[in-house]
C-alpha cells in the first residue's frame, strides 16, 4: 500500500493544526454570517424602502422587494463566502460544514414559509398587510437558524419578530417604514455588531 | 483513452515536481512556517484582537517565547502590537494586519495545492 510522502503529511498536519488552532480561539460556533454583508444588505434594503414607498398591491411594489431578496441573498452568500475563505478556505467544508448545514436547517423552512404565504396575501388583498409577515417569518428563521450561532444572532432574529407584530398592529401605510428599519436598520446595526466581535 | 489517462499522468508527475522543487513548506513563508507563528497568525484571523495571555493561554507557551515569535511577525508586518492599560495593570493587544492574512491565505492555498498535488 502506498504510504502518503513526508510533504503530503506535513501539509495535512499544518491544516489540521490551523484548523483546531481557529476553532480554540473563535468566538462562537458559527462565525461565518457575514457582518458586513449584513450592513450592505441594509444599506440595499433602505434603498428599496425609498424607492418602493408605502406598500401597494401593485406588482412594481411587491417586485422591487423581491428583487431586494435576491440582492440580499447574492450579498449574504458571497459575505459567507469571502468571510469562511479569510478564516481559512480548508476550513470551510469539513469544520464548520456541519454548522452551516444546521443554521440552514433552521433558517429556511420560514423563508419558504413567507415564499408561499406572499401569494396567499396578495389573492387576500393583503399586499399591504406583507411587511409584517416578512418580518416575522425572517426573524423566525434568524431566530431558529442561530439558535445554535453567537447569541446576537437570534437576538437579531427576535428583533426582526418583535417589529413585524407591530407592523401588524401598525397602519397598513407605515409598512415601507417598518420594511426599512427591519431589512435596513437591524440589519446594519446587527451587522456592524457581528462585523466588530466575530471576524468581519 | 489510454492517452488521456496517461496525458493525466505525465499532469500530476509535472505538478508533484513542482511542489517539491519549488514549492515545499520551508521554502513558503518561513515566518508563518514556524509552529508558534502559524498558532498566533490563525488565531488571529478569527479574532479582531487578542491579549497577550489570550494567546499565551490558548496556545499553551511561555511568555518568552510568545514574546520572541510574535515580535518576528510584528517585525514583518503581520500584526501588530496595541500597548496599553486596564486600570494600572500593563494590557498587550495583537491584531493581524492585512498582510499578516494575506500571508496566511497564501500560506493555506499552498498547503491545498501540496495536498492535492500529491493525493494524485
Amino acid at each position: 500500500m502506498a504510504q502518503p510522502s513526508p510533504i503530503h503529511a506535513h501539509a495535512l498536519e499544518d491544516i489540521r493544526y490551523i484548523r483546531d488552532t481557529m476553532s480554540r480561539a473563535g468566538t462562537g460556533p458559527f462565525t461565518a454570517i457575514p457582518g458586513w454583508g449584513g450592513v450592505l444588505m441594509g444599506l440595499t434594503a433602505l434603498a428599496a424602502a425609498a424607492f418602493g414607498g408605502p406598500p401597494d398591491s401593485s406588482v412594481r411594489w411587491t417586485g422591487i422587494w423581491f428583487g431586494e431578496a435576491f440582492v440580499a441573498v447574492v450579498i449574504a452568500l458571497a459575505g459567507m463566502t469571502i468571510k469562511s475563505r479569510r478564516a481559512g478556505a480548508a476550513l470551510w467544508t469539513s469544520s464548520t460544514g456541519a454548522p452551516a448545514f444546521r443554521f440552514a436547517l433552521g433558517f429556511v423552512p420560514p423563508l419558504i414559509a413567507g415564499i408561499v404565504l406572499t401569494p396567499v396575501f396578495a389573492m387576500l388583498d393583503a399586499t399591504a398587510r406583507l411587511p409584517g409577515c416578512w418580518l416575522l417569518l425572517y426573524g423566525t428563521a434568524a431566530a431558529t437558524g442561530g439558535a445554535y450561532s453567537v447569541r446576537v444572532v437570534p437576538l437579531m432574529g427576535l428583533s426582526f419578530m418583535a417589529l413585524g407584530t407591530a407592523a401588524f398592529a401598525a397602519p397598513a401605510e407605515w409598512g415601507h417604514m417598518f420594511l426599512a428599519a427591519g431589512f435596513g436598520g437591524l440589519h446594519i446595526v446587527f451587522g456592524f455588531i457581528i462585523a466588530r466581535n466575530y471576524g468581519g | 483513452m489510454a492517452r488521456t489517462g496517461a496525458a493525466r499522468k505525465s499532469e500530476v508527475r509535472s505538478l508533484k515536481s513542482e511542489v517539491r522543487s519549488q514549492k515545499s513548506p520551508l521554502e513558503l513563508d518561513r515566518l508563518i512556517h514556524e509552529r508558534l507563528r502559524l498558532g498566533i497568525v490563525s488565531a488571529l484571523a478569527v479574532n479582531e484582537r487578542l491579549s497577550f495571555n489570550d494567546l499565551k493561554d490558548l496556545l499553551q507557551t511561555t511568555d518568552g517565547n510568545l514574546s520572541v515569535h510574535a515580535r518576528k511577525l510584528e517585525e514583518a508586518d503581520y500584526i501588530l502590537c496595541d500597548k496599553g492599560f486596564e486600570g494600572r495593570v500593563p494590557r498587550t493587544e495583537y491584531r493581524l494586519t492585512a498582510a499578516g492574512r494575506r500571508a496566511l491565505e497564501k500560506y493555506l492555498a499552498h498547503m491545498e495545492a501540496i495536498i492535492k498535488a500529491t493525493k494524485g
